[in-house]
């Protein structure tokens, strides 16, 4: 068993790049779901927004990387209006089906083989971040890993992850302002109750749309950086999965909460990777049982081989989540008494 | 009107320490309308000296069925006006049709000599009116005191972008808290002010969705069924709030199936059946209609109406005019 190899995934990578990216998702869904109550899932279709915004202003409009980031924002925007223009006069699970059925779309449109020019299709978009990566500060001659305690990160990492986290940082503290604001109650009562907040002036609809954009305009952040980070657009980055594990993460973290996505995201990142690592070592480990390694029971048994664990991991995880809404359902930072209003 | 209405800025007959109970008792017995139905007609549709809101041949159907039907109606303002009538008579469809909540299939309202037909209804607040559910709609997640700041007018710090700025809004925020807080005192409610209003009892959220409703300062105020699940004594106060309403010049139309608080605090009655307005008048009329009584007791569609002593008759078109002993017919007729 190498501990120290698992210990180094675990602590790295719940601080790594990944966890910024899941964390400014989660940080906008809970603008979305936590304090207006807009059902989005296709959180993920946001992330693609701002992804191919900032990707395709390079490879297609041949324009500079900085402007990207700016249509990147404007793709969020743009998609804020098609989704919510049509259904937040609605009832709230019309949201919920345009916003899954959207963020497939993008992804099923983004790598046709008609938009090879625009999109690069199924091969995507590669190399358009040099731009970013010149100011790397973490740049060195020669090795380019950087290792404190069980952290290990190159300098490509560390650079995205000052830069995220710092992004990440400035998103709470603008959502932690607003939430405290006249402007965060309203949209606090039209998740209790669109009609109250109407009866008493308040523009139900406006406010949606203004949370919807807000918060996909984060999510695009979220994809920015899921980009920027591998020099990559990939449409199948950008599949649903990943919407369900961004609501993991806030549900682990607890919604509407200001730190939830952060630690959400943290846990959730350190979890699966040390999970991963873990059974890696475990099937190759020279532990016995009844005579043979536990390899080679996984492999009878289960099937189980070093190069299929990492499925497993989720499969665990699916279990903890399971438990924990079945133990505290208000998550990390939520308060069961609040939670116990909705069933009065 | 009052004698405390002493800073612009507040809601009227708000003042620091002169909330509860007590105070309004005071002042309930004041009424500033006193007399201004003693020449209206006791006939559906009649015209009233100062109308504040006028409903034109209002119509909603669901389907086949038409839930409200209302030729004309005008509601005099700053009286109490109770809409009466048995379960599913179409009051609280009234109610929506009357605050923008619902589209009518036909028919014209208006509000202060204005048309609201294509008035959104959260811009009603600001031109005056407010209203309150049959089914409580107290926000449960926030806090009472936020609830009741949630009503107030003309805070900046509502918009997305000031909101980012503390300065913009924080000034006005305090004046609304201290406002918010009086209000409550009023109410009897400061010992919950901090208390989340999901955990407040059915009749406590009554009473909170009356308060934060008045935070917006209204003209008009429509409350739908304000008195049901809040208890005798509760009642009576609350009584007392309504009438302070009047006093203060605010026009009251509320929704209630207790007679005994009907007769109490209402000025003028508006008796629906089946989506019509059947009868209209003062407290003490309404009992011995016979078309309200029909209503009532369910013999609506009886073809064999009688007629009442005045020899009146009561159809179906909603046309029903009605006179008691109190009138005679030449004093009723416009
Ligand atoms: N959304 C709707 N769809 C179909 N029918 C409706 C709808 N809303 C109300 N109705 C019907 O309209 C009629 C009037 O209902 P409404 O709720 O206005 O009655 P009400 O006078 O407020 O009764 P109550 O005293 O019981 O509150 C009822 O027959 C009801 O079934
Ligand atoms: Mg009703």
């Amino acid at each position: 068993m190498n501990w120290e190899s698992i210990l180094t995934q675990t602590f790295s990578q719940g601080f790594g790049t990944q966890a910024v990216v899941f964390a400014l998702a989660a940080i906008g869904l809970n603008i979305h779901f936590g304090y207006t109550g807009l059902l989005n899932f296709g959180q993920v279709g946001y992330m693609a927004a701002g992804a191919y915004g900032l990707g395709m202003t390079v490879y297609w409009l041949d324009q500079s990387f900085w402007l990207g980031i700016v249509m990147g924002i404007i793709y969020c925007l743009v998609l804020t209006l098609v989704l919510g223009i049509p259904t937040l006069r609605l009832r709230a699970d019309y949201l919920g089906i345009a916003t899954i059925a959207a963020s497939e779309s993008i992804r099923l449109f983004v790598r046709s083989r008609g938009q090879r020019t625009r999109t690069g299709a199924s091969e995507g978009i590669n190399d358009f971040a040099d731009p970013f990566f010149d100011l790397n500060i973490f740049n060195k001659p020669g090795s380019q890993s950087y290792r404190f305690f069980y952290w290990e990160y190159r300098a490509g990492d560390l650079w995205v992850m000052l830069i995220g986290w710092t992004v990440v940082a400035l998103c709470l503290l603008i959502t932690w302002q607003l939430m405290r604001s006249p402007w965060g109650r309203v949209l606090k009562a039209i998740r209790e109750d669109e009609d109250a907040a109407r009866a008493l002036g308040k523009n139900a609809y406006a406010y949606k749309l203004q949370a919807l954009a807000l918060g996909g305009v984060i999510g695009g952040l979220a994809g920015m950086f899921q980009v920027i980070r591998t020099q990559s657009v990939q449409p199948d980055t950008f599949n649903p999965t990943i919407t369900f594990m961004i609501w993991a993460v806030l549900i682990i973290g607890g919604v509407a909460r200001i730190w939830s996505p952060v630690v959400g995201a943290m846990i959730f990142w350190a979890a699966i990777s040390g999970l991963e690592a873990f059974l890696r070592e475990l099937i190759r480990s020279d532990w016995e049982l009844f005579g043979d390694t536990i390899g080679v029971h996984a492999e009878r048994f289960l099937n189980l081989t070093v190069q299929n664990v990492s499925q497993v991991k989720f499969m665990v995880f699916g279990m903890t989540l399971m438990l924990l809404m079945r133990f505290r359902p208000q998550g990390i930072f939520g308060s069961r008494e609040e939670m116990a209003l909705d069933d009065r | 009107m009052t004698d405390n209405s002493n800073d612009a800025d507040f809601v009227p007959g708000i003042t620091a320490g002169g909330g509860g109970a007590g105070a309004a008792t005071d002042i309930e017995h004041h009424n500033p309308i006193e007399g201004v139905f003693d020449d209206v007609a006791w006939e559906v549709g009649v015209a009233k000296p100062d109308p504040i809101l006028k409903a034109t041949k209002v119509s909603r159907k669901f389907g086949g069925l038409t839930a409200v039907d209302v030729d004309y109606l005008e509601v005099q303002r700053g009286s109490i006006t109770a809409l009466i009538g048995p379960n599913g008579a179409g009051k609280t469809t009234f109610f929506n049709l009357l605050t923008g909540f619902d589209e009518p299939t036909t028919g014209s309202v208006s509000l202060n000599g204005e048309t609201i037909d294509k008035v959104p209804s959260h811009k009603l607040a600001s031109k005056g009116m407010v209203r309150t559910f049959q089914l409580t709609k107290a926000l449960s997640k926030l806090t009472v005191v936020e609830n009741m700041k949630l009503g107030a007018k003309d805070q900046p710090g509502e918009s997305m972008f000031k909101a980012l700025f503390s300065p913009l809004w924080k000034g006005r925020e305090d004046a609304v808290e201290q406002q918010a807080r009086e209000v409550l005192d009023r109410f009897n409610m400061t010992h919950m002010a901090e208390e989340f209003a999901g955990t407040l009892s059915g009749g406590q959220r009554k009473l909170v969705e009356m308060a934060r409703a008045i935070m917006t300062d209204p003209e008009l105020v429509m409350l739908d069924e304000p008195m049901a699940g809040v208890n005798p004594a509760l009642t009576q106060s609350l009584l007392g709030l309504v009438k302070q309403l009047r006093s203060e010049g605010r026009t009251v139309i509320f929704v209630e199936h207790d007679m005994d608080v009907v007769r109490d605090i209402s000025d003028w009655v508006v008796v629906m059946a089946e989506g019509k307005i059947i009868a209209e008048g003062p407290p003490e009329s309404i009992g011995e209609n016979q078309a309200v009584v029909d209503a009532y007791l369910g013999s609506h569609h009886d073809e064999d109406l009688e007629f009442d002593e005045d020899g009146n008759t009561t159809t179906e078109t909603g046309e029903a005019t009605f006179s008691v002993n109190a009138k005679t017919d030449s004093e009723v007729s416009e």
